[in-house]
């Protein structure tokens, strides 16, 4: 049995059911300040500590994990929903200028540093989670476009095609048809792997403040509260840090089962 | 070659056009006038169109793009508004820092990575490799500027052997400058490491499978000698690309961690003067860097077909 599947899938669907149980319960509400109980390490009480505000640093990360899918989910939507289409497109027109058009401008993008380049887009546009999934989210595009076009040139010879071209059946039938089931596995793992990019991301953004704003808890922002005191109270770091840590492992491994259990000659571009 | 460099320089160019387009389009956007943050909110009108004048913001845009970017060929990269020094100075100052710091860290992750990666691919499949894998992936997960606060923790507040930020300077001497890099420039490396460790295996087994390996050894060569000799050198090519990409990524990376250790860096000078709108400032650097990226890329390019003649035909 693939144990990176299992392994990656539990800390994945931990993250997942941290976050749908807090839009129902949380053990304390993650915004309510009790400065006697401030700063405390983690007790059967409090089982992470609580933050120099006395919030419980538990349900502060339960709800953080919401920020940080939420953000990663439509990121990586936006990738899909604009990447997949250019790609299929690019492929069906293999070697002419559309395709020679959409690569270029995929290297161009590729080419940018997608860190300088979100900072300057929060920083321009406002600070906030909107802002920070734009930003993340437009360096998908190139990374699924060119994942779909890489999947789809091999299909696009292959016989069933050409059926599917002699019953009639127009490129852009035949891509949504026959060639997006086909590389539908290829998308998946590709999904899982810039989704914990995403998550990177988000928590960066949101560590230099660009990411989302007070009050929404966020893991980014909860580890920048914790640079100050982090010699007095180590546990501010370490546990938002972990949640990230853990979350992410769980989707690249996640990521690197589900490549194997669907098909072990897949290939998969990572960045 | 010719051919194939000068479609290159062509690309080239064409992208840093389109870049420093849709950076001076995404500044040209942001909401607020310099001139009346500079001045506050009780200035009066003809001091501010006044201002205007000075900064030169009162031009039409397509002029103001144009001797921007053509101050930039000649390295004139404008006059900050806060500061009214010369951009290209405050830039010259903070690349000391920045500059350093992305080498120390490359350095620091091929050192890392080379021999992890080497002693993963010998022992595919051996409890050696898998360990050796199961920590890429955990390096990778580690976001940097949170290995960064923990790097503080234990050697600077803790064990006290470094300074928890700031930076030395130059003329303090060679040593103490290092030591203020040195901090940031493990955070930098790690993650980095992880993925370069992970290439530099994968590569060399996909020529430990290759025919001219078994010559090797049926010729009579021991494992390691057939592996430094033929394996690793045809590994290399792939591995380059990605250290090309990484020491981009470790020069614009720098930003978050400039920011975890106080370093006077570029990216601090990013995000003063940003909360400062500081525009031109902000736009230049942008530029800087991003033209950095797209250069390091380009030459990448150019060197890998210099070493393999496949690349040039296929192009």
């Amino acid at each position: 049995m693939n144990r990176a599947l299992i392994l990656g899938g539990a800390l994945s669907a931990l993250m997942v059911i941290a976050a749908l149980l807090s839009f129902v319960w949380t053990p304390f509400d993650h915004g309510a300040m009790n400065i006697p109980d401030k700063l405390q390490t983690p007790n059967s009480t409090h089982w992470f500590g609580t933050d120099h505000f006395g919030r419980d640093m538990l349900s502060m990360i339960m709800v953080g994990a919401r920020t940080s899918i939420a953000v990663a989910c439509v990121a990586v939507g936006i990738g899909i929903g604009l990447g997949v289409p250019l790609g299929l497109w690019a492929a069906a027109r293999q070697g002419g200028w559309v395709d020679e058009v959409i690569m270029r401008g995929n290297d161009l993008i590729f080419a940018f540093p997608s860190l300088v380049i979100a900072i300057l887009i929060t920083a321009v546009f406002g600070a906030g989670a909107i802002n920070a999934i734009i930003a993340i989210g437009i360096f998908n595009i190139p990374v699924f476009a060119r994942v779909t076009r890489g999947g789809a040139l091999p299909l696009w010879a292959r016989e069933f095609i050409l059926a599917a071209r002699v019953a009639g059946k127009g490129a852009a039938r035949i891509s949504i048809e026959h060639i997006l089931p086909n590389i539908a596995n290829l998308l998946i793992v590709q999904a899982t792997i810039q989704f914990s990019l995403g998550i990177l991301a988000e928590a960066a953004l949101s560590y230099v403040g660009l990411g989302a704003q007070p009050p929404t808890p966020s893991w980014g922002r909860m580890l920048a509260d914790a640079q100050t005191l982090v010699s007095i109270a180590p546990h501010m770091a370490l546990v938002p840090g972990m949640a990230i840590i853990l979350t992410v492992l769980g989707l690249n491994l996640l990521g690197d089962g589900l490549r194997d259990a669907l098909d072990p000659k897949l290939r998969v571009a990572r960045i | 070659m010719l051919r194939y460099t000068l479609k290159r320089l062509l690309s080239l160019f064409i992208s840093l056009a389109i870049a420093s387009l849709l950076i001076f389009a995404v500044i040209e956007v942001a909401p607020g006038d310099p001139a009346s943050f500079m001045l506050g909110i009780n200035a009066q009108e003809d001091t501010l169109a006044a201002l205007r004048v000075e900064l030169g913001i009162d031009q039409p845009k397509w002029q103001r793009y144009l001797s921007w970017v053509g101050g930039m060929v000649q390295g004139d990269f404008g006059t900050s508004y806060q500061y009214r020094t010369p951009v290209a100075e405050m830039i010259a100052d903070r690349l000391w820092v920045s500059l350093p710091l992305a080498l120390y860290a490359l350095t620091l992750s091929t050192i890392i990575a080379f021999p992890a990666g080497i002693y993963a691919a010998s022992r595919r499949g051996k409890a050696g490799d898998v360990g050796v894998m199961g920590a890429t992936q955990v390096g990778i997960a580690i976001p940097n500027f949170w290995f960064a606060m923990m790097l503080v923790l234990i050697f600077a507040i803790n064990l006290r052997w470094f300074s928890a930020g700031g930076f030395a300077g130059w003329d303090k001497g060679v040593f103490a400058a290092m030591k203020s890099l040195t901090l940031p420039a493990i955070a930098l490396a790690l993650p980095q490491a992880a993925i370069l460790a992970r290439v530099m295996r994968s590569s060399l087994l996909d020529v430990l499978d290759e025919d001219f390996m078994r010559t090797a050894r049926a010729k009579g060569l021991s494992r390691g000698a057939a592996l430094r000799r033929h394996g690793l050198r045809n590994a290399m090519i792939p591995v380059l690309t990605i250290l090309g990409l990484q020491f981009s990524f470790l020069l614009a990376g720098g930003i978050i961690i400039e920011q975890v250790f106080y370093l006077p860096g570029l990216g601090r000078l990013i995000f003063q003067s940003i909360s400062a709108r500081d525009l031109i400032v902000v736009e230049s650097v942008t530029m800087l860097l991003v033209f950095a990226v797209i250069t390091v890329n380009f030459l990448v390019d150019l060197a890998y077909a210099a070493v393999d003649p496949r690349l040039r035909a296929r192009t």
